[in-house]
Order: C-alpha cells, then sequence, then structure tokens
C-alpha cells in the first residue's frame, strides 16, 4: 500500500498539468455543486420563513355588515359576534373540524403618550393564545399571562416601531413603565418583533381588562381557531361552509352572505404554500441531481481521456511485467487520490462562496408590495458541513466508478496493443 | 533447451485475415546469442512478440523453459514476463515522466521488493552501464544511445534468463550500434543470458553468434555465424 502510495505520488507529481486539468474539473464540479445546493436552501429558507411569518393556519371570524337583505332584515346591517358565538364554536358540533378557539375583542385607536413622545395605536383585549396564533416574536418583555387576564391588569404589548417612538433612546427601558392612553393608563409589559413591516399596529392588552374599560357589553371583535380535521381543501371547504351557513343564520344573515359575517382563512392558504414547497424542493432537488450528474459525466470523462492517454505507458507496465490488477489499482487509486483532495478543495472553495453569497445577495431585501413589506430573497444560503461532505464523497465514489469503466479497459488491452498505441 | 517452438501459426485478422507465421519451428538453447533477420513485413516482430508473451499466437506450442506458454491469464503471462524476459525495443519504450532510475527500478516494484532495496538495484545497474551521472534525469534530456542503456538497465535488473531486443539499433546512429551490440555481447559472454535480436541490419546481425533468417512467415537458413564473418561491410568497424 505504501509502495503504492509512493508511485501514484511521483506520478501526479511528475504530470502537474494532467493532474491540474483532473483537479480542476473535479473541484469545478464540487464547486458548483455546493453553490447550488447553498443557493437553493436559501431560496427554500427564505420561502418558508416568509411564509410562515405572514400565514398562520388560523379561521378568523369577525362580523361585518351585510350585504344582502335576508329575513325582514336590510341590507347593511352591522353584525356582532358574542360570547355565546364562542361557546357554539367550541360546542359538540363543530368538535370534528375546531381545535382550540380563542377571541379578541373589537379595537379602539388610542393615542399613547410618554414624556412628551406619543404614537398612535389600536387597542386590543386578547388572550394569552394570541401569541402563538399570530406568531409574535418578543423583542423585550413578555407577552400577556392568564394572570394579567385573571387581575385584569392595566398592562399591554406595543410593537417595536411604537417602542421606537416613544423611547427613541433606548426601546428596551420602555418594558416596566406606565404610558397614557387617552383617560387612561397601561403598563407596559413586552414590545414585540415588526420585522420591517408595519402591519401589526395593534397592541394586545388583556381581554378582561378591554372588557372592563371600553366595552362592557358580551360582543367580541373576532373568534380565531385552529382547524383540527380536515386534511384536504375540499375537506375543509365542506367544513367552512357548513359553519358559515349555521352561524350567519345565528345572526339572521343570508347563509351565503360572506360580507355579512366573514371568515378568513390561513387555513387553504397554508395548504397550498405547502404545495408550492413541495413543487419548489422537487425542483432544487432535480437541479441538483443533473448538476450531480453533469459533475460525474465531467469526472469520469476526464478519467477516461486521462486513461486513453496513458495507454502506451500501460503498455510499458505490462510489458515489464504489471499484471491487469495492478494496472487497474494504479489508475483507480490515482483518480481516487485526485478527487478527493480536488473535491475536498472544491467542496471547500464552495462554502466559502455560499458564506460570501450568504454575506452579499442573503441579506438584501426586496419590497414585494401588499402590506406584508420587505422580504428577503435568500435567507441563510450555506450547506451544512454534512451535506456538503455527502455531496463531495458521492461525487467522488461516482466519479471513481465511472473511472472504473475506462480502467477496466485499459487494464485488459492487450500489452502489445498497448505498446502499439501513441 | 530455453526455448522450443513447434509449429507456430499467427494470423492477424484485420477485416481481411494475414496469415502472418506459417508454421514456426525453432528451438534456442541457453546461452545463445542470436539475431532474427528478414524483410519488412516477414513477420520477424511477430515472432519476438510471441516469444515475449506479449501476444499470443492462434496454433502450434511455445515451451519457455520448460513450461508451456499457451492460454496463460494476463496475470501469469505478466508474471513469466517480469521474471524471465527483458525487453530492448527500437523506440526504448521508457516512461516519459519518470527518471533514469525511476524507470530501471519499475520492474522490482511490480516484484514488491522495497522501494529502498529497488533504487540501491538500480543505482547499481546504472552503474554499470555508465549511467550514473545521468540517473536523476528524465528520458528527454537523455541522447538515444544512453536511452537504449537506460533500458538495457531495466531489462536486466530482473536478472532474466532471456533478452528479447526488437531492432535495438534501429535509432540509433552507427557509433552507437556497435556501442550497444558490444554490450548486449559482452552480457551475452559474461552473464550467459540469452539473447534473441531482430534486425535487418547485417552489421548489427553480424555481431551474434548465430543468424535466423525469416522469410514469408517461415523460417529459412540457420547460419552458423561463431567468427563472425557472415558480413564482411564497413559499417561495424
Ligand atoms: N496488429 C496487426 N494487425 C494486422 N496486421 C499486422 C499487425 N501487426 C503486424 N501486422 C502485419 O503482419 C505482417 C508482419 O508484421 P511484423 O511487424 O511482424 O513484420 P516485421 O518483420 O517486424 O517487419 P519490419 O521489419 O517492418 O518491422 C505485416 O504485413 C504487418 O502489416
Ligand atoms: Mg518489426
Amino acid at each position: 500500500m505504501r509502495e503504492l502510495f509512493h508511485e501514484i505520488a511521483s506520478n501526479l507529481r511528475n504530470n502537474k498539468l494532467r493532474t491540474a486539468l483532473t483537479g480542476f474539473a473535479v473541484s469545478w464540479g464540487i464547486f458548483l455543486l455546493i453553490c447550488l445546493l447553498g443557493a437553493g436552501n436559501g431560496l427554500m429558507n427564505s420561502f418558508m420563513g416568509n411564509v410562515s411569518d405572514f400565514i398562520s393556519q388560523n379561521i378568523t371570524v369577525e362580523g361585518w355588515r351585510t350585504s344582502k337583505p335576508y329575513a325582514g332584515y336590510q341590507e347593511g346591517r352591522v353584525i356582532d359576534l358574542d360570547e355565546t358565538d364562542v361557546t357554539w364554536t367550541e360546542g359538540q358540533r363543530w368538535s370534528h373540524a375546531v381545535g382550540n378557539v380563542a377571541r379578541q375583542t373589537g379595537s379602539t385607536g388610542v393615542t399613547f403618550s410618554l414624556d412628551g413622545n406619543t404614537v398612535a395605536g389600536q387597542i386590543s383585549g386578547v388572550l394569552p393564545e394570541y401569541q402563538e396564533q399570530n406568531k409574535i416574536k418578543m423583542y423585550a418583555g413578555r407577552f400577556l399571562n392568564p394572570d394579567d387576564l385573571k387581575e385584569r391588569r392595566k398592562v399591554v404589548v406595543l410593537s417595536l416601531a411604537q417602542a421606537k417612538e416613544l423611547s427613541p433612546k433606548d426601546p428596551k427601558a420602555l418594558v416596566g413603565k406606565w404610558v397614557g392612553a387617552g383617560t387612561v393608563s397601561f403598563r407596559v409589559v413586552g414590545i414585540y418583533h415588526t420585522d420591517e413591516s408595519d402591519m401589526y399596529r395593534t397592541c394586545p392588552v388583556p381581554y378582561t381588562t378591554y372588557k372592563g374599560i371600553y366595552d362592557t357589553s358580551n360582543k367580541i371583535g373576532s373568534i380565531t381557531f385552529t382547524v383540527d380535521g380536515p386534511e384536504t381543501k375540499e375537506e375543509y371547504e365542506a367544513f367552512e361552509k357548513e359553519y358559515g351557513s349555521a352561524l350567519r343564520l345565528r345572526h339572521d344573515v343570508a347563509p351565503d352572505d360572506r360580507r355579512g359575517i366573514w371568515i378568513g382563512n390561513g387555513y387553504t392558504d397554508n395548504m397550498e404554500m405547502n404545495d408550492a414547497q413541495r413543487i419548489i424542493r422537487t425542483f432544487l432537488w432535480i437541479l441538483g441531481l443533473l448538476t450531480l450528474v453533469s459533475g460525474i459525466v465531467g469526472v469520469s470523462n476526464i478519467m477516461l481521456i486521462a486513461v486513453k492517454e496513458r495507454t502506451h505507458e500501460f503498455g510499458i507496465r505490462k510489458a515489464i511485467g504489471a499484471s491487469p490488477a495492478e494496472i487497474l489499482k494504479l489508475i483507480i487509486a490515482e483518480s481516487v487520490t485526485i478527487t478527493a483532495i480536488f473535491g475536498y478543495i472544491g467542496m471547500f472553495l464552495g462554502m466559502i462562496a455560499c458564506q460570501i453569497m450568504d454575506k452579499t445577495v442573503g441579506q438584501r431585501t426586496v419590497d414585494i408590495g401588499m402590506d406584508i413589506g420587505n422580504i428577503r430573497m435568500l435567507v441563510n444560503p450555506t450547506v451544512g458541513l454534512d451535506v456538503a461532505l455527502e455531496a463531495t464523497i458521492l461525487l467522488i465514489v461516482a466519479g471513481t466508478i465511472a473511472g472504473a469503466v475506462p480502467a477496466w479497459k485499459a487494464a485488459r488491452v492487450k500489452p502489445i496493443e498497448a505498446l502499439r498505441a501513441e | 533447451m530455453l526455448i522450443e517452438l513447434k509449429d507456430i501459426n499467427k494470423t492477424y485478422d484485420n477485416g481481411q485475415p494475414l496469415h502472418v507465421l506459417k508454421g514456426i519451428d525453432l528451438s534456442i538453447e541457453r546461452g545463445e546469442f542470436v539475431s532474427i533477420m528478414g524483410a519488412s513485413g516477414s513477420g520477424k516482430s511477430t515472432l519476438l512478440n510471441i516469444l515475449g508473451i506479449l501476444d499470443n499466437y492462434d496454433t502450434g506450442e511455445y515451451w519457455l523453459d520448460g513450461k508451456l506458454i499457451k492460454d496463460l491469464s494476463e496475470k501469469q503471462a505478466a508474471d513469466y514476463r517480469n521474471r524471465m524476459i527483458g525487453f530492448v525495443f527500437q523506440s526504448f519504450n521508457l516512461i516519459s515522466f519518470k527518471t533514469a532510475v525511476e524507470n530501471v527500478e519499475l520492474p522490482l516494484y511490480y516484484q514488491g521488493i522495497p522501494r529502498k532495496k529497488r533504487h540501491e538495484m538500480a543505482m547499481e545497474y546504472l552503474e554499470k552501464l555508465g549511467l550514473t551521472d545521468w540517473a536523476s534525469h528524465f528520458p528527454n534530456e537523455m541522447s538515444g544511445g544512453q536511452m537504449q542503456r537506460v533500458a538495457i538497465a531495466r531489462a536486466l535488473i530482473t536478472r532474466p534468463q532471456l533478452i528479447l531486443a526488437d531492432e535495438p539499433t534501429g535509432a540509433l546512429d552507427s557509433k552507437t550500434s556497435v556501442e550497444v551490440m558490444q554490450l548486449l555481447k559482452r552480457l551475452n559472454q559474461e552473464e550467459n543470458i540469452t539473447i534473441i535480436v531482430v534486425t535487418h541490419e547485417s552489421g548489427v546481425a553480424n555481431e551474434t553468434d548465430k543468424i535466423i533468417h525469416i522469410k514469408d512467415g517461415i523460417i529459412g537458413e540457420i547460419e552458423e555465424n561463431k567468427a563472425h564473418t557472415a558480413w564482411d561491410g564497413t559499417m561495424m568497424k
């Protein structure tokens, strides 16, 4: 084995050009593969991240204004949902499809003030589940907790954008402070991230506190629940139709009056996103496989040429006593050595390129309009070391196997024919 | 008897069959120094390649050192070539990216001899042929005569019983040709190695002890030439 190693080392050293060309092809193949995997990952991460940030899996039900007359009422009537609708939704009838049910009060516009700074906000009474359902990430402090509700505490959670207005120097310092809101004051218990977009102007306060101050009726602003049961879009739509009609009838609204009682659905959106994700993932896989295949073809092609070029040399070796197995061993060991060394270099450079991609394109944001705001095109476009190593090893193994075919042929050429080759 | 050929036939078939060796019967004793002569295309190289187990024959029998050389596996053939036969080619056939000493070492590599030992032995043989100073030179830095001497050193290093040389002087000028032939003659006399030289130069053949003429694929006249008088030309001065 050591003798073979020395033989290979001397062969590679004395054939610098051939070694460099073969090595370059291998490095380049693996480099491209890693870059592609990285970019694909970045795209995927960005897509998944953005989707999960903006699409929730919840169903939201709100009372709006009727758009058609029904049951003796004129159109244009304002519909208010109330506590009984929550209980009704939680009831036995819908348990096959409805998961957790939460409610939210309507909202009241206020102006928060602190030490002469002011900022507008929409106060709304919510339950602690609101954080989970709306995927709210805390910047400082905490979200509302059950004790806040039980004790009807006058506490509020502000958005980071609002906190910056009220406490420009140090938004964090706002946590624990009391801020004015018209005739009442609230203590800030937490600040949540607004993620560049300013979509959350809502300032959550405990549901019970809101009810005590702004709206003592049993009316509610919206019901939010998770869906637990329907698997397909069709199943879900059948459920929504049945549930919506029944709820509208409770309020003497036409069963098909979607504006009277509105049902917002992040659930099927989410299913569609899942489909889109699957398509992107499949696409990236195919792209990756194609790159891999072209890498293998490139590597084995180089091997083929290298072997062809060396036929005469193999003839000499055979004439002086090399068996076919020795020739095969030599070619394969040489190709493994080359692909391993240069494959590693290619992998290393590819990972550096991914880092550069992350630091440049990965930081750029694109305004995609709507009220979603800016999103990053590539999020963390890198490849894990494990995947990179796997891809590299796969390429080395595949390249070697592909190179073994010409090697096998070279090993079997009769010595006299090999000697005749030039 | 080192070599015994019985009714050897060889036909090349590249589209159109060409019967090159048409029943060769030939015996060569251990320690002989013979040459094979014949017109171009008469089958000299073909015969030598069969003797060197580089190529196979169609029918007949080839006995080398008492062993029938027929239907050998490539591995066996490689082993016989390595241990019993040394080759000297017209175009030297040195590996261009290896230095002189590395080329000479190579047959020992295939015998599994350790590197250090190999190197020592190769240096010893290069010294014998007066090439010590050229040991670390690559073939393209050497003259034809030097390259052929390196090739001879490589052929000798496994201490073979038989050296086969196909036009060993074909690419050399007359002065170097003489030197190479003197070298082969000395090896034959001092080490008792059997040497077969293919040539179409009468002057070269005249240096050998026996001249075998081949014509149209069969053995013609066999000339005893112990006195080296087969040729009275002026080339080999
Ligand atoms: N591999 C081959 N395939 C087909 N024909 C061949 C092959 N090798 C040699 N021949 C033919 O066989 C005949 C004998 O060739 P060989 O090389 O043995 O001749 P030679 O006596 O060595 O000639 P020269 O003096 O020119 O070297 C020639 O006609 C040649 O064309
Ligand atoms: Mg010839």
